[in-house]
């Protein structure tokens, strides 16, 4: 058991969990606070017979991942701030092509080149819309390291699932931080692998035409299947279309393939929710004094909760809707200026009940500060 | 036998105009590739985007049709990951040597073993004929109205500097020449840069008062000579064809190989 207990970084944790799920290909371009996750990779991929790829940019990673999943491999890539916006166009691309990939962002204060070794959660909404033109995505945050761990493994899974890139937010406090992560067994978290096609040689295969269950088996490029995959809008067979009932059906099949799952896409961590008059909601290093300010109040007779957000897209308005529905007051503690409290906010019955508990310095918000929001808030002076 | 009928059929007619250089090149890439006897499975074409981009989905090879400039890091990625897949990447002057230019030099620097073709007509066909890094002072675009000011440069020298093992140039006029530099380049192991001299018609002959397709071609072959010849010295604005560089040197897949290696602890 003491041979699974590791003592690391959140980025490395982030490595060990691509390593779980079966990584064989990763590409990156060295930046703050992510570039632990290539340097951890680069000595411990080729140790499994993967490849590790340091590119001449963010974009050059990005595009090389897609071509390596093409191949039938699992594949990553890891960044920050200014190296996520390079990704945009690459990842819209794994997007129309409906290419399984893994994006990480450990998030620094931005915007442009920002606050590179402090601490924000202000690429919450970038990582839904970043790139352009209608479409939808999944994102998954942690907290801690064992959630790092396992949410990794969950993008690999979800990306396989959903032929779709997914994106990991995590933040530098989280990718920084040391503490503990015990190393989960083999088959002890499931794995999904990559669909093939049961088509023979020879015989027609669609790679875009989805089975009846929604799914799209792939074919690895270099198999017995030739085929096209482009980032124009295209037909069945992979080429290219304008014809408007194709592209409307294209459009529809790659928003709605995530946002008519979103029961299935959604985890979060629920504390003291049953009886609490106030719920907060955070996600990220946030998370961590929340529960602490949570846990501490409660002590005291306080009817506090939290509801811990691991998948932030799509977003879980069901979810949100159903745990909040008897709280006097919903306060979301995100490091930005309000991202995911406007998405409450239209999730709710009653969006003035709903408040923001921000930090915007670079710093890790504290229970202190949550505490003093939450007095405010209560009308009861700071 | 392996099916000789590298076409989509399916996907025609194309979509280049009329006297369009892309077409020959298409055409003589495919008897390159008939006449090497190679397997419709084992190539993939990455393209970015651009007229020339195009040729990847009239191929029956795996093809990837990529966004605009990063054709070569999409190839990056599949080479490395499947290293014994043949990749070939066909891009405009614009695709690979604008947007593109980054990772054109550094997929020449790391002789990672993918052949690029460079399908220059020194202009940007498929936006409507502005002025491209190869367009070259004095010349006129679409967003060069009162002549360009820009200063090309020369894709042979760019391609060698950068750390190619294989560098040619080539024209549409020159078809047997433009088939058998096509054929090493493929053969090549390392990073081949084939820059293949191509009109359009459409957009820089029409801006640039250069007559039609047919004209065009004969200026390729009046204004270019095969490398090393003597007509150069009395003719220094000539252009010179053929192989430039074809060197034997260490390619990435296989360098990568003996990394693997060395993390598992299997060799020396
Ligand atoms: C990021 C991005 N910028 C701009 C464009 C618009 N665009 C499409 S093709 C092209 C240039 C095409 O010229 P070239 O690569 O020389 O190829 P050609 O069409 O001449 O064969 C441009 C600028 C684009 N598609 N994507
Ligand atoms: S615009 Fe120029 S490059 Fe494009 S198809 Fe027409 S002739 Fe060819």
């Amino acid at each position: 058991m003491s041979n699974n207990i590791k003592f690391l970084q959140g980025n490395e944790a982030c490595a060990e969990g691509a390593l779980y799920a079966g990584l064989d290909f990763f590409s990156g371009y060295p930046i703050t606070p992510s570039t632990e996750i290539a340097e951890h990779l680069s000595i411990n991929l080729p140790k499994v017979g993967g490849k590790y790829l340091q590119m001449e940019d963010e974009i050059g990673a990005m595009c090389a991942i897609i071509g390596a999943s093409l191949t039938g491999h699992k594949v990553m890539t890891a960044t920050s701030g200014p190296g996520f916006s390079l990704k945009q166009e690459a990842i819209g691309y794994a997007v129309m092509a409906e290419i399984p990939c893994v994006v990480v962002n450990v998030q620094r204060g931005g915007p442009s080149t920002g606050n590179p070794t402090h601490v924000s959660q202000g690429d919450v909404n970038q990582a839904r819309w970043g790139t352009h033109g209608d479409h939808s995505i999944i994102t998954l945050t942690a907290s801690n390291h064992q959630d790092v761990f396992a949410m990794t493994v969950e993008a690999f899974n979800l990306a396989e699932t959903y032929r779709t890139p997914v994106i990991l937010l995590f933040d530098e406090v989280v990718g920084h931080m040391r503490e503990k992560l015990v190393m989960p067994e083999q088959d002890e978290i499931p794995l999904v692998g990559r669909l093939r096609t049961d088509c023979k040689e020879g015989v027609d295969y669609h790679p875009y035409l989805p089975r009846e269950d929604g799914r799209l088996p792939m074919s690895d490029f270099g198999g017995s299947h030739r085929y096209n995959v482009t980032g124009l809008y295209h037909d069945m067979w992979g080429f290219p279309t304008d014809k408007p009932e194709a592209v409307r059906e294209l459009c529809r099949h790659l928003v709605d393939k995530i946002e008519n799952n979103v029961h299935s896409i959604t985890r979060f961590k629920e504390y003291y929710l049953d009886d609490a008059r106030t719920i907060f909601i955070s996600y990220g290093s946030a998370a961590r004094p929340t529960l602490h300010m949570v846990e501490s109040r409660r002590r005291r007779g306080e009817r506090l909760g939290l509801l811990e957000l691991q998948t932030l897209w799509p977003f879980p308005a069901g979810l949100i809707r159903e745990k909040c529905a008897d709280a006097r007051y919903i306060v979301v503690v995100e490091m930005n200026m309000g991202q995911i409290v406007r998405e409450v906010k239209m999730a709710v019955k009653s969006p003035e009940n709903v408040f923001l508990a921000n930090r915007i310095d670079g710093e890790l918000i504290t229970p202190v500060d949550i505490r003093k929001f939450l007095r405010i808030i209560q009308g009861k002076g700071a | 036998m392996e099916d000789k009928n590298y076409i989509r059929e399916r996907f025609f007619p194309h979509i280049w105009c009329p006297g369009c250089g892309h077409g020959i090149v298409l055409n003589n890439l495919l008897r390159a590739i008939e006449q090497l006897k190679l397997k419709k499975n084992e190539i993939v074409m990455t393209s970015g985007i651009g007229c020339s981009s195009r040729i990847s989905g009239y191929v029956d090879f795996h093809t990837l049709h990529t966004i605009h400039g990063r054709a070569l890091a999409f190839a990056t990625g599949v080479k490395l990951s499947r290293p014994e897949l043949k990749l070939i990447v066909p891009m405009g002057d614009g695709d690979a040597l604008a947007i593109g230019g980054n990772h054109f030099i550094h997929a020449a620097r790391r002789n990672i073993d993918i052949t690029a073709i460079i399908m220059n007509n020194r202009i940007y066909g498929m936006t409507g004929g502005q002025f491209s890094p190869l367009s070259g002072y004095g010349t006129r675009a679409t967003t060069a109205p009162y002549t360009n000011i820009d200063h090309d440069f020369d894709v042979v020298e760019l391609a060698k500097a950068a750390g190619a093992s294989f560098v040619a140039r080539t024209t549409t006029y020159h078809v047997k020449e433009m088939a058998d530099i096509l054929k090493q380049a493929i053969l090549h192991k390392g990073f081949s840069a084939v820059e293949v001299m191509s009109q359009c018609p459409t957009y820089f002959g029409r801006k640039n008062r250069l007559g039609d397709a047919v004209d065009m071609m004969e200026h390729y072959k009046n204004s270019t000579v095969r490398v090393g010849s003597k007509k150069i010295e009395k003719n220094p604005d000539l252009i010179e064809r053929g192989v430039f560089v074809e060197k034997e040197s260490p390619e990435y897949c296989s360098e990568y190989d003996k990394i693997i290696q060395k993390a598992m602890g299997t060799s020396a």
